[in-house]
Parts: C-alpha cells; structure tokens; sequence
C-alpha cells in the first residue's frame, strides 16, 4: 500500500492503493466514479478513457504510481470544459448513445480529438476514434456528433 | 428468439384490471393488477400479492409523471418508446415524463410471451396496445375527475400537455386532479386515438436516458456500490464442465481484502472457484494468483477441426425434416450445368456486450435483493429463489439499465444468477456483487452456435430456382431448456431454420432440414438468431442466382418473392429509390451489393457501396428501407438500423470468430474476438421507413442479418469470388 495524491477534476485526492492498481479502479472503487467504465483491462476498447494531462488515456492499463502530479480529467468533469460541454451537447442532440456503456470513452476521444484538431475530417475522426468500441454500433452518429460539435466551437457556441 | 416463443401464458389465463388510488404524498396511481389464476380462486387458499403500488403512471403533485418501463433498457430505446406510447394517449407534458425500469412482478411480464422478457424484437410489437390502452384510461379518469368539478360532461372536456380544458376558458392541471381522479371508476374500455391524432407517436422523440450516459451519472448494474458490498471474480473451468483436481490459494488469500476463496458448482456440472473480496481489483490478483490444477478427463474437448468435419459428413446426409414442398426428386431432373452445390461454414460468435456480466445478490435470510441488466427477470428471479430455498416473490428483483446484451444477458439456465446467489448465501446480509471480466465472458461459452449448410439448387429455363434442398447443421440452442417444447418441432429447432424454412421466395420444389448435434459448448441466441446465417446463406444465393441468370438483382428478387411478400416488396422498392443517386455513379473499384429479408416481422432491404482496402471490404454507404407497419419511435428506428448494420458487421470481422481447441476457447479479449471499429463499420447509413399505419413490429433485431450477405455481394461484384466462409479472413 502506498499513498497517491492525484488531481482529478481540478480536486485534490488522495488514495492508499498498491501502486500497481490501475487508474481505472482508483476512480471507480477509491473515489466512487463510476463514469470512467470497464470494458476489456487491455486498452482494447477505449471504455476508460481520461485525460491525462490533456491527452486521451486507456486508464485500465495505467498504474496509478505512474499518474505522478499530472491531473486527471474524467468524464463526470469534463463538462466544465468549453469543448467538453459542447460535445457532450451534440451527443444529447444528436441522439447518440444506445446502451451508452462506452459513450464516457466515446467522449473523452472525441473532446481530445477536437482540443488538437478543431476541424477534422473523416479520416482524423477514423484515426483519433480508432480504438474505441461501440458494440451496439453508434459510429455514424458518433461521427455526426463531432462534427456538430465542431460547427457549434467554430461559431462561437462555447466562448 | 422467436415469435413461436409463447412461454407459459398463464396472463391470458387471469383476469387483469386496473386499479387506482391517491398515494399517501398525494398524485394519482395507475396500477394494472392480474386477478389470481381461477384455480388459485376457487381453492381460496393463495393470497393475492402484493404489487407496486404506482405500477405503470405515478402523476407526482409536482406534474411529473413518472411511467414504469415493463423490461430491459440496453440501448434499444424501450425506456423512451413506452413510455411516448402511454404518454400520448394520456396528453401528458412530455417534458415533465420520466421513466422507470421496473422490477420484476407479474404485472410487466410481456403480454404475448407471458415471462418478464425482452427478446425477438417483441418490446413495442407485444406492449404497443398495452400501453396505449393504461395512458388511454388514465386520462379518461382525470377528464372525468375534472367533468365532475366543473360539472359538465366529459365530452366538453378536451386534454393537452398534462392539462384538461373545459368550457368556459376553465382549465386544470393534472397533478391538480390527481387525487380526485384516484376516486373516479377506472373505464371498461376507451376509445384510442386515431392515428392522425397522436402528438409523440410517429414523431423523432429524443432518448430520454441521453444526458446521464453522456455525463457519467447514470449507474449500470457493474457502477452498483452498496455498503459493505464485497465484489466476487469466479475461476471458471477452462473446459465446460470440468472441475479442479487442487486448488493452491496460499498466494491468493495472502492479498490484503480478500475474504474467502471457495468452490461452487457451475450450471455445465462442472465446478468453479470463487473468490471474494472487498473491491474487484483484489479479487483480480487474487483469482491471478490461484494455482488450479483442472481435471478435463471427464469432459468432452469440443475442437473446432473435428466439429468441422463432423458437420460436413452431417450436411451430406438429411436431416430431421423443417420444409418438405413439393417434388423431392425434382433436382436429379436438372442437368448438373444447372445447378449449384455450395458449403457454407459459420464460427461460434460471442456477444460481448460492451458492459461485462454482472449481478449483485444479497440474502437476508427469509428475503433476498438482486440486482441485475437481466433481459429474463421472470426466469432468473426464479433461479435465484431455487439457489437461495426461497419463493420468487421473496426476492426483490432490480433491473439495472445494462451495457448492451444482445441475446447474452437472456439465459434460459440463468448461469450468472446461480453463480452469484450461490455466492451470496454463505455470506448473509452481505450484498455481493458477481463480475464476469471480459475474459470470462469471451472464454464463458453461450455463443451463437457454429453451423455448416449445404444447399443444392437446380435452376429452370428461366434462371428462377426451382428446386431447392438445404441442410442445415448446427447445435439447437433452445435444447435442455423451458423453450424446447414451444420451439423445437420434429427435432427440429426452429431458430436454427428460421429466414430459411419460412423464405418468402416462392421455391416450387423446397426441402430444408436441420441437424443438431450436441457439443459440449454453452450456446444462445446471438442479435437475430437464426437469422444471422440463414439470410447470408439465401441472400448470397439468391445473388448468385441473379448473377447467373443476367438479372438485375433487385428485378430477381421482385420477381422470385412471393407477391404476398408486401414488406419485402415495399423494402426493395424504397430501397432502389433511395439509394438510386448514388449506385449509378459509383467510382472506380467500388460496386454495390444487394440484400433483402424478414426477420420478427420487420421486412429490410439494403444497398451497399464497398471497396476493398488493405484487402478488407470498406463499407462506403448503406442505404436501408425499412417496413415494420406503425414507426412509434422514428428517430430510434433509425438509430437501431444504423447502429444493428454495424453490429452485423461482426460477422464479417477477420478476428470474427470463436474457436475452439482440444478444449480450451482460443480468444479471450478483444484483441483477438474483435468486433467492428468505427474503421470498420459503414462510414454513412441512411434508413428510410415505408410509411404504414399497421400494427408495430420491432427493429432491435432486423438490421443484423442483410448487412453481411449485401456485402459479400459487392465484394463478388469486385472479385468474382463467392464467399461461403465466415469469418471474412481474406477478401
Ligand atoms: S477497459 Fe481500458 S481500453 Fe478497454
Ligand atoms: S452505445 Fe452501447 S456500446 Fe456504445
């Protein structure tokens, strides 16, 4: 057992966990959130994706020693970024979500996708998107979904 | 499943009325209660039970309205499309509606299939008229509660947005005769609207579940945490049914956390070890650190080579008889130049739904509380009461909003539910919550079952097929279980035959029978069932068919259908329309591929525009026509067949398959059982629906089947090869 302070969400935490628990279980069974899912512990499917000082992690395979003082931004947080509000709009309007098990993943892809390419293509949402499973199949409306969220940053939607 | 699935009707068999009454918070309570079976009755011995009082409507003081969900939500879109249903006919605010999954009770047992289900596309086919006539008879009471008020008649009284309107400008809200209304005498029977009346139904309602799964909040059966909850990973034998011969826990138990490490049965007769401790990442390093010495000697090692050639012999020999029409001998009348011979081969798939199995179960003794995304709740509240020496009705059932399902949370021997209530009796008091991590699902069994089909065509001067004889061999999925004697009719499982034997192609000379061996393999009904390979099988065919005739092949199709076949026709219609701009300038090395068929009642038809890249086929556009009578939700019907064609896309995956070797499952994650990502589904879907007023069919189900077959179609168009192995591992 050692003992993590860890950013999360703009809050400081602190957990007493073997440092070889992933960052996926810190959040789900230390700090009670839940948001963040398990979907395969291999970095297959991209159900866990966090930000991890701004760049879009596989938490499941992450060990929570390895986390350091970079924060933590995970989808119960997210909405309090600009693009993370906005994205999160265009998947309620666009109707995304199904079963909506991967969708906090699904998210945090795309607000990281949209942070360093405001405008992308197809091929950028493919590549940026890439590993990330949807088993109920929603890829055309997550695609639909970005790109509305782009056209709503670009007029000035989330100043 | 199928629609032949008619459980035990025991509703048809009771009285149902409904009942109201004020709750002690004030608001109005609609509740549908079943009378006791007549038997019950006459003995005068059982007591009625007890319900949920606000069963199906609670309207709250504050003007909510909250509407009981009577099944599994997991992404179908059941817990919007109800609940507009009732809505509707009630003129509730559809802002203020929210909706509930219920628990299980007898009151939600689906109304056709008589248990607590969802399955063969049945939610809005089976409850449509339910919950229309429960908002229909809500509302006349409030009219009626404001008639008296106002005292004029119920005719002058006309309904919107959750309010009465009366003559004279005088108006009044619903949650403000809520209790009024709870004394008012519950209709007989009600009028319903005309279809030109409705204010939600036929139009694009959005989810009602979006928000809380797009910001975290929403809880699934895994995000569950109860007090001193303990959380459980079972050691499951690699082999079905086998059992270990040691188990060495020392390293395990060492684990700080871990509470106990024990053996429990398993349903194949085997026995597995679980292991208990406080949080999952325990249990997780601890079940990694048993040492277990399996026995498999007294088990049969299913072994994917062997039940390839034992399925090969079988399809060359008949089978026990499904369709016999026509003449028998008609194919030996056709020259060997008309006719085609082809061997189809189909893996064992699992579901994989995105949420990994789970269940919470906690004994107290004379009571138990479960909670769990069950899409069985009648059956596996039922297996929970056995495990634990109760009655159903002592075990409070939850059903938890589950990620995804598939067919896979549907068990007839409710495994999981065993599994955790076993658990969960050595530790009373104690909520105990069963994980199945993704390799136990993967490795776990319950796939849709492996299957070869041999058919021979022998067609007529026309090009039409006019004899037809097809085998199909393949485990029967609903043996051994409560569905056998619904569903299994001379030994034949009419889920393994289903697409096939009740073709709407007008086959004058058709003979189709069916093998089922048995195979020490767990197998359930994959997204379709029989579906997902009887309709690649005849849509490939009826492809080639046109092919070698010269036909267009959607002209073929039109002119093989029977003319009675009108969702068909009305599919491929719309479909050419639809998809006309774009197939007739496709670009260079792109072709189209064509498919069409019924499934649940829902006729589809598609149009796909594929490449191959990196010698894989890439799915350009779909375009799909739909006909499933009365479109309730829209905007979630196309959601499901956008969404359902990139799902039948798994079939196609070149780490598509389950296979098995001397035993042992070969994947076990998702890096080798790899179901479609975003680079692999179709990039663009455009679903449109022929308009209809008819009766609702559903539309979980429907999409899976045509997507495979239209593009293997296309990819035929490109290479001149005909596919008849699934997985696609080469194109
Ligand atoms: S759970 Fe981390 S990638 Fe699947
Ligand atoms: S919405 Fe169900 S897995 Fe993506």
């Amino acid at each position: 057992m050692e003992t993590y302070k860890l950013t999360v969400n703009g809050q400081p935490k602190e957990v007493a966990v073997d440092p070889g628990t992933p960052l996926l279980w810190v959040l789900r069974e230390e700090l009670k959130m839940t948001g963040t899912k398990y979907g395969c512990g291999i970095a297959a499917c991209g159900a866990c994706t966090v930000h991890v000082a701004g760049i879009a992690t596989r938490s499941c395979v992450v060990p929570v020693s390895l986390v350091g003082d970079r924060p933590v931004v995970t989808i119960e947080g997210i909405g309090q970024d600009p693009v993370g509000r906005a994205v999160q709009d265009a998947w309620v309007s666009e109707d995304v979500v199904q079963c909506g098990y991967c969708q906090s993943g699904q998210i945090m892809g795309a607000v990281a996708l949209l942070k360093s390419t405001p405008k992308p293509t197809d091929t950028n949402i493919e590549e940026s998107m890439g590993g990330n499973i949807c088993r109920c199949g929603t890829y055309v409306r997550i695609r639909q979904a970005i790109k509305s969220a782009s056209q709503q940053l670009k007029s000035g939607g989330a100043s | 499943m199928t629609a032949a699935t008619n459980f035990t009707n025991d509703l048809l068999s009771r009285r149902s009325f409904l009942r109201v009454s004020a709750t002690a918070a004030g608001g109005l309570i609609v509740s549908l209660y079943l009378d006791l079976p007549l038997a019950a009755q006459e003995g005068g011995q059982a007591k009625p039970k007890a319900y949920p009082p606000d069963a199906f409507v609670h309207i709250k003081p504050d003007g909510k309205i909250v509407i009981q969900v009577n099944r599994l939500e997991f992404g179908q879109g059941v817990h919007t499309s109800l609940p507009m249903i009732l809505a509707d006919e009630m003129d509730a605010d559809w802002a203020q509606v929210l909706a509930e999954l219920a628990p299980a009770a007898d009151v939600y047992k689906d109304p056709v299939f008589g248990i607590q289900m969802v399955g063969g596309s049945g939610s809005i086919a089976h409850s449509f008229q339910q919950y229309r006539e429960l908002g229909a008879k809500t509302r006349a009471m409030l009219v009626a509660a404001a008639a008296e008020q106002w005292k004029v008649t119920t005719n002058q009284c006309r309904t919107e947005a959750s309010v009465v309107h009366g003559p004279g400008g005088r108006s009044a809200k619903y949650a403000d005769l809520a209790d009024e209304a709870a004394h008012m005498p519950v209709p007989e029977t009600v009028p319903l609207k005309n279809a030109a009346d409705f204010r939600l139904v036929g139009k694009k309602i959005r989810r009602l579940d979006s928000r809380p799964k797009c910001n975290g909040s929403l809880k699934f059966g895994l995000d569950l945490d109860l007090p001193g909850m303990k959380v459980v990973l079972v050691a499951h034998p690699p082999t079905f049914g086998a059992s270990p011969r040691s188990v060495d826990d020392k390293a395990a138990r060492s684990i700080p956390g871990v509470a106990d490490i024990f053996e429990i049965p398993t349903v194949s007769k085997g026995t597995a070890v679980a292991v208990v401790a406080d949080k999952f990442w325990t249990a997780k390093q601890a079940r990694d650190r048993l040492r277990i010495d399996w026995d498999l000697s007294r088990v049969e090692r299913a072994d994917n080579s062997q039940l390839r050639e034992k399925y090969k012999e079988l399809a060359g020999t008949p089978g026990n008889v499904a369709v016999a029409r026509g003449d028998e001998k008609a194919l030996a009348g056709i020259a060997a130049s008309n006719r085609i011979v082809a061997e189809y081969e189909f893996p064992y798939l699992a579901h994989s739904p995105m949420e990994p199995l789970n269940t919470t179960v906690r004994y107290d003794g004379d009571r138990a509380e479960v909670w769990a995304g069950s899409q069985f709740q009648t059956v596996d509240q039922m297996a929970i009461a056995e495990i634990l020496g109760l009655k159903p009705d002592q075990i409070t059932f939850h059903t938890e909003m589950a990620g995804g399902g598939f067919g896979r949370r549907a068990t007839p021997d409710s495994h999981v539910q065993r599994e955790a209530a076993a658990i969960a009796k050595r530790f009373t008091g104690t909520p105990v919550k069963l994980v199945w991590t993704r390799e136990d699902d993967v490795q776990g069994g319950y796939y849709r079952p492996m299957h070869v089909h041999r058919v021979e065509i022998g067609m007529g001067a026309d090009g039409m097929p006019s004899a037809w004889r097809h085998v199909i061999v393949g485990q029967s999925i609903v043996a051994g279980t409560p569905f056998a004697s619904f569903i299994i009719k001379n030994g034949v499982d009419a889920t393994a035959v289903e697409g096939t034997a009740d073709t709407h192609y007008d086959i004058p000379n058709f003979h189709v029978s069916a093998h089922h061996p048995t195979v020490n393999v767990p197998v359930l009904w994959w997204r379709s069932v029989g579906h997902t390979h009887n309709a690649f099988v005849m849509e490939t065919l009826i492809d080639e068919l046109a092919t070698r005739a010269k036909m267009d092949p959607i002209a073929y199709r039109r002119k093989l259908l029977k003319p009675d076949a009108k969702k068909l026709h009305g599919t491929l219609d719309l479909m050419e329309e639809q998809s006309a701009a774009w197939r007739t300038k496709l670009p260079a090395g792109h072709a189209v591929g064509f498919s069409c068929h019924e499934s649940f009642g829902t006729g589809v038809a598609c149009a796909v525009d594929v490449s191959i890249e990196n010698k894989r086929p890439k799915i350009h556009r779909v375009t799909v026509a739909v006909a499933l009578g009365l479109a309730v939700n829209p905007l979630t019907i196309e959601s499901q067949f956008q969404a359902g064609v990139a799902f039948g896309v798994s079939q196609l995956m070149a780490k598509g398959a389950i296979t098995l070797k001397d035993g042992y499952v070969e994947q076990s994650n998702f890096d080798a059982y790899t179901p479609p990502y975003i680079i692999d589904a179709p990039a663009a879907v455009d679903v449109h629906i022929v308009p209809s007023t008819e009766k609702p069919s559903g539309c979980g189900e429907p999409p899976v089947p045509v997507i495979s077959p239209a593009v293997v179609n296309a990819l035929s168009r490109l290479t001149g090869k005909r596919y008849r192995t699934l997985p696609l591992v080469t194109v």
